[in-house]
């Protein structure tokens, strides 16, 4: 095979000769028709591109040597998803707690992979520079694998634990996973160039730490191998698309000084959206993780304070600076799990997965890493919950929240500077009022008031009457509107949310395993 | 400039006009200081409602497992609607006491201040 028909050896090509053949040497000028009838979503935006060639994937990665590659991890990947299936690996996990972590990520976060699948597919064909292109197409397939071995990890779960049974059913109406799910289609429906500031730069590059380190330590910490291998695996992917996000920011804002505010802009609302999408993150650090790596506030000041302001510190000679209100999030990180977890407590009789109440070693745990806020605001909610608990009435809230108009989170986000005092920021618009969680959101309606007024909000799309399934009557007597949305979500009722002690996820736990529910 | 689009003059359907609600409006209701209950109400209601019903039934109804709920003396209330201090009259309807559709009442209750006046 090495040998060519005149039986000369083929002169072998160089990295850089092979990348540049198979990006920019696949592309052409098109002449029957005109490039911008050809590609009509690069200009809309605002974004002036001079020199396509100057577009740069560091790691020069082509296609055939992309399939050799990640055909050999899948390989692996597999092989090891295989063997703590056989070997039941999901009983090895520190106790059943954790695997709620596993179900918030699994339903919020796994069906955000095949988004960006879909993102980048359409972003590799609205781009007309070949590299930006190809790169956008190959993180394409990244993505569509990652979205199918997450599917083969809620497969194996979903034999032993509820709240598992229909994510992508689910991801289309549950109330918190609009959060995820609005996040991510509020990039898909901008601009092209938009897209990849928001997820390959402000969230793969700037925040992604924050999501990544805390899970896959935290699946490792609570031994959780599956998740683990899968971190591994996905891992050389995702430094690829950091990589390729900071170098694609980088592009835009040398190829023309008009991009830098429109960045700015960007990476403003996606440092902010992306924040806000965290805050689930946040609870699960602090409260799901029955071993817990390090604490949210540890983390937001190590991942993002000190890495993320040494990069913004970088990217100042463009012109950009840090992104509007991170002091605000600066403010929040020593109460945003604990005002999160409240309000899972709150509702987790209408959600797919289980809360409780922490226990008297993890209190002592919050109260050290949390000295000055959590014995005074947060403590005093939990013990008067346990009372109520160990009287047989567990608390729940049977009103349903108001959402940010933006960021779809019920708005319990407290003040700037008074955690005691909820956040309210309203605007006006075509004769309409608009309720927001933050100065953050508000700015991201007022910017583009016509996308927002069109949000799915599940509170009010409930009460619009729009999640009954169909054919259900509303009008027959003793109907339970809100026990019927819990059948539109898919919800098996009593079982895969409520209460963690009183869940069969707990009562299966220890038949099966011998172990508490809850270790202590 | 009000959206970034392709098409110029792209305008979006507001999802929560008032004209889905059946004959309802929304009406938002938050209750300082004590975030046990973790976030502002949202209900349905008629434009027609007395202010006076919240005050009897809704919200009561809504706050039962606060132990300051029923310590609530309604003549010593603070009420606000977009932020600003009101005196609403509860013989009258939502609408003439200003309340529309989305808007956000809130109230403060002097003295009750949440479990062990910590602001839950």
């Amino acid at each position: 095979m090495n040998t060519s028909l005149t039986g000369k050896r083929p002169k072998t090509l160089s990295l850089k000769e092979n990348y540049a053949l198979l990006t920019r040497g696949l592309g052409w000028d098109t002449t029957y028709e005109p490039m911008d009838k050809v590609f009509p979503q690069d200009k809309f935006e605002g974004i002036k591109i001079h020199d396509w060639n100057k577009w740069e994937d560091p790691f020069r990665l082509t296609m055939d040597a992309y399939w050799k590659y990640q055909g050999e991890k899948e390989r692996k990947l597999y092989a090891i998803v295989d063997a703590f299936q056989q070997n039941n690996g999901q009983f090895n996990v520190s106790d059943a707690r954790y695997i709620n972590t596993l179900k918030l990520f699994l339903t919020g976060i796994s069906p955000l992979e095949y988004g960006a699948h879909r993102g980048f597919a359409m972003a590799g064909r609205n781009f007309r520079g070949a590299g930006a292109a190809i790169a956008a197409q190959m993180q394409a397939i990244d993505e569509l694998r990652h979205a199918q071995t997450q599917a083969h990890t809620i497969s194996h779960y979903n034999k032993f634990f509820n709240g598992l049974h229909d994510y992508t059913h689910m991801f289309d109406r549950v109330w918190y996973l609009s959060v995820p799910k609005s996040y991510f289609e509020d990039a898909m429906t901008a601009g092209p160039f938009e897209f990849v500031t928001a997820i390959s730069f402000s969230f793969e590059y700037v925040l992604t730490n924050l999501l990544f380190m805390p899970f896959m330590s935290g699946a490792a910490f609570n031994g959780d191998m599956a998740t683990v291998t899968f971190g591994f695996s996905a891992q050389s992917d995702e430094s690829r698309h950091m990589t390729l996000g900071l170098e694609g920011v980088k592009f835009i804002l040398e190829q023309d000084p008009d991009n830098i505010p429109i960045v700015q802009r960007w990476l403003d609302k996606w440092f902010w959206r992306g924040y806000r999408l965290l805050t689930l993150v946040a609870m699960m650090m602090d409260y799901m993780l029955p071993k817990r790596v390090m604490s949210w506030g540890e983390a937001w000041e190590m991942y993002f304070e000190q890495n993320g302001g040494a990069l913004f510190n970088d990217l100042s000679r463009y012109g950009i600076r840090l992104p509007k209100y991170h002091e605000v999030a600066a403010k929040e990180k020593d109460r945003l799990s604990h005002e999160a977890w409240a309000t899972f407590y709150n509702y987790t009789h209408a959600a797919g997965f289980h809360t409780w109440l922490p226990e008297a070693s993890e209190m002592k745990w919050l109260a050290e890493k949390y000295p000055m806020t959590f014995d005074k605001l947060y403590r005093p909610r939990f013990e008067f919950w346990r009372e109520q608990q160990q009287k047989g009435q567990r608390f729940y809230n049977n009103t349903l929240p108001m959402l940010c108009q933006v960021c779809q989170v019920p708005t319990f986000f407290t003040e700037p500077d008074d955690p005691t005092k909820i956040c309210h920021r309203e605007s006006d618009y075509r004769d309409n009022k608009f309720q927001f969680c933050s100065d953050g959101c508000k700015d991201i309606f007022d910017h583009e008031p016509e996308k927002y007024v069109q949000s799915w909000l599940p509170v009010n799309q409930i009460y619009q009457g729009n999640c009954f399934r169909p054919g259900v009557d509303p009008t027959v007597p003793g109907f339970d509107p809100l026990l019927e949305v819990l059948h539109y979500y898919g919800f098996h009722v009593g079982e895969d949310g409520g209460e963690f002690q009183d869940s069969p996820d707990c009562k299966n736990w220890e038949r099966w395993t011998g172990k508490p529910g809850a270790a202590a | 400039m009000s959206v970034v689009a392709l098409s110029p003059g792209y305008t979006g359907e507001i999802k929560d006009r008032v004209e889905n609600f059946h004959g309802k409006q929304l009406l938002f209701i938050s209750w300082e200081d004590h975030l046990m209950y973790c976030a502002p109400m949202c209900i349905p209601v008629p434009p027609n409602l007395p202010f006076g019903a919240l005050t009897a039934e809704i919200i009561p109804g809504m706050y039962v497992a606060h132990p300051d709920t029923p310590k609530i003396d309604w003549s010593r209330v603070v009420w606000l609607r977009t932020g600003q201090v009101f005196a609403p009259d509860p013989a009258k309807s939502l609408t003439d006491n200003g309340l529309g559709h989305k808007a956000l009442l809130r109230f403060r209750t002097p003295g009750l201040n949440g479990l062990n006046g910590s602001g839950t």
